[in-house]
């Protein structure tokens, strides 16, 4: 591994004991071509040039930073807040989804398969393979394309197919699972487009290293703000990506790295070494390494196991991880809203959960934070809704 | 050598082998199941020890494996009932890497060998990760079998190939485990495994009718039939449907 704190994985894809490739034979070959083609596009300026040209022509980047004096006042502290939100299509996920697909056609690939959970990373997937002219598959699990119904069809609109997944417990795992097997019958032709910083080498890191534009745009926007070092980065994790991103410009100074989780869904709390979906991770299993089922109100969260530099961020110690659970999360939606005129997506909501929650405990008073707002609500406000509803019941 | 190896080396010489799958706990009467595929013919057992997330694997031994974790089957319900059966014949037990990454590689491996297990495939551990669970098998003498895909290029066929013990398992097609028709790159593949090794070579991954077998068996030391006999188990529980089932494979291969 290289010298910075988030820097390169070792040969075999290592972030300390965590990382690697653990896939079928059949798809080593295919893992290996991912591995060579981004390193070669990586070292690129061509290619570099290209993804920044189409984050900003297409993807509305730089998001900006915007200081959030409201809730500043009610949590006494100094939050300020990264707008992935206002990226095209509504959350970080674009940033990934950019990188691969440029990456896809340099391959020589024409189409490109997905998993998606809240729906998001569907969504930038045929947002993108539109935009590029890729055919484009998208697996989603069945409780989801229930929960994340206007995604599905938004999906479907940009020329996608949405297949729903009927196995196991129906929702991201088991997305991933039926899209690493329908990668084994096309690797010739089709690019795998996961969307976090999990799965097997190189795409943790690839995918970190997409992201981490967001992390590098909001150093120097910090540093306008005069609040170069923020006490505190802040930032939901499913996979991890949106928080690898954010960490990314941050590691290497002296703010403090924080991941939140859903309570149901948190592999650093409660998982275990373990081995799924191509990587050697902290996983939810029972005592006989059976996987078992995230569960949390947010699609996006819904998911047993974390990317492997945040297992490994976790065990140095330079990130720490928190959970929250549900309740706390439809009210810090809420709050959010009233107080700042951002609706949140539910899986951002964590956050700012975490920080309503802390702040004058684990978050001094007068602390400068630096939240990722990952996504915006329009998503989710239905299933809200529903939630609210219920409750006045 | 390792002892699955040597056992099926002096199989070729006699014949075809017919290595059918079996998930272990998927009814009640997996045993049984076990006693009567030996009993119609079969060379090897191929024993599945269930995962909640089979990746290599398709609907019908996800089903299977559904099942099985429902009955409450684990690593050691599985070691015991086949240690039990004292089967015949070898048996190779395939799982994936977590369920014997969570028990201790080397707990894992030698209950397997205790149990009288002489092999193990853990289709998600490539070349690059197999090493830390070849060591745990070496002691107990378990052999660790490796996989060969069409899409394999062929240099690295010659290390992948090089590195099986007991025999190499060629996979037919760019496919998880299931239904399929006809017999695939099966013959292209064992083609470039035969041209490094003499390892036993034996064809898998949907291989579904006697017919397939068959034709397969003229380029390979054996086939492993899956997929359409555990549909048969998940549509009855009687050993003698199974059975009967089982015999035309063993009657292709002869
Ligand atoms: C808005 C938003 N934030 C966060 C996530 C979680 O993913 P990750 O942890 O990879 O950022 C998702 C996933 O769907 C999402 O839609």
């Amino acid at each position: 591994m290289s010298d910075a704190v988030m820097g390169r994985p070792d040969e075999s894809g290592r972030f300390g004991e965590f990382g690697g490739r653990f896939v079928p034979e059949a798809l080593v070959p295919a893992c290996l071509e991912v591995e060579e083609a981004f390193v070669a596009a990586w070292g690129d300026p061509a290619f570099r040039d290209e993804f920044q040209r189409t984050l900003q022509e297409f993807g509305g980047r730089p998001t900006p930073v915007t200081p959030l004096d409201r809730l500043s006042a009610r949590l006494g502290l100094r939050v300020y807040a990264k707008r992935e939100d206002l990226a095209h299509t509504g959350s970080h996920k674009l940033n990934n989804v950019v990188g691969q697909a440029l990456l896809t056609r340099r391959m020589g690939k024409r189409r490109i398969i997905a998993e998606t959970g809240a729906g998001q990373h569907g969504v930038a997937t045929a947002t993108a393979a539109a935009r590029f002219g890729l055919a484009c598959t998208v697996f989603m699990g069945e409780v989801d394309t229930v929960r994340q119904a206007l995604n599905v069809f938004r999906m479907e609109l940009l020329g996608a197919t949405v297949v729903p997944v009927r196995t196991g417990s129906r929702t991201l795992k088991d997305a991933v699972n039926e899209a690493l097997r329908e990668w084994v019958t096309c690797v010739e032709d089709t690019h795998y487009c996961l969307g976090s910083v999990m799965g097997p080498h190189p795409f943790p890191w690839m995918v970190r290293e997409f992201q981490s534009v967001i992390g590098t745009e909001a150093s120097a926007q910090m540093r306008d703000l005069g609040v170069p070092a923020p006490d505190f980065v802040v930032a939901c994790v499913g996979g991890g990506s949106n928080a690898a991103g954010i960490f990314a410009g941050f590691a290497d100074g002296p703010s403090r790295l924080i991941g939140v989780e859903a309570r149901g869904g948190s592999a650093i709390v409660y998982g275990a070494p373990g081995i799924l979906h191509g990587m050697r991770s902290l996983l939810l299993q029972d005592d006989h390494g059976q996987i078992t089922e995230a569960e949390s109100i947010s699609a996006g969260l819904d998911y047993p196991g974390i990317g492997p530099e945040h297992a490994y961020l976790a065990s140095t110690g330079r990130a720490q991880y928190y959970p929250v659970g549900d309740e706390e999360v439809i009210d810090a939606l809420r709050l959010l809203s009233e107080v700042e005129g951002i609706i949140p997506a539910l899986e951002t909501a964590h956050a700012i959960a975490w920080l309503v929650r802390e702040a004058g405990r684990e978050v001094p008073r007068g602390s400068s934070v630096l939240v990722n707002l990952s996504g915006r609500g329009d998503k989710d406000v239905a299933q809200v809704r529903d939630i609210l509803r219920g409750e006045g019941d | 050598m390792t002892e699955l190896e040597r056992r099926l080396r002096a199989l070729r010489d006699q014949r075809r082998a017919f290595v059918p799958y079996l998930m272990g706990g998927m009814s009640p009467r997996w045993l049984d199941h076990l006693e009567a595929l030996v009993a119609a013919g079969a060379d090897a057992l191929e024993v599945g020890l269930p995962f909640s997330d089979p990746m290599m694997d398709g609907p019908v031994i996800q089903e299977a494996a559904l099942r099985a974790l429902a009955a409450g089957t684990t690593i050691e319900t599985v070691a015991t009932g086949i240690a039990e059966r004292h089967l015949p014949v070898p048996v190779v037990v395939m799982t994936y890497y977590n369920v014997v990454h969570h028990l201790g590689l080397e707990r894992a491996a030698s209950l397997l060998s205790e149990a009288g297990a002489l092999g193990t495939i853990l289709p998600d551990v490539p070349l690059e990760e197999i090493g830390p669970w070849k060591d745990a098998s070496a002691g107990p003498g378990l052999a660790t079998v490796l996989l060969i895909a069409p899409s394999t290029p062929p240099a690295r066929v010659a290390r992948v190939a090089g590195a099986s013990e007991g025999f190499v398992y060629a996979a037919a097609r760019m496919a998880v485990t299931g239904h399929a028709e006809g017999t695939g790159d099966a013959q292209r593949v064992v083609r470039a495994i035969r041209a490094v090794t003499d390892t036993p070579t034996y064809v898998g991954i949907g291989i579904s009718t006697p017919a397939h077998a068959a034709a397969t068996a003229e380029w390979c030391d054996g086939v492993i039939v899956g997929s359409a006999l555990v549909e048969r188990v998940l549509e009855s529980d009687d050993p003698a449907a199974l059975e009967h089932a089982a015999r035309p494979f063993r009657a292709a291969l002869d």
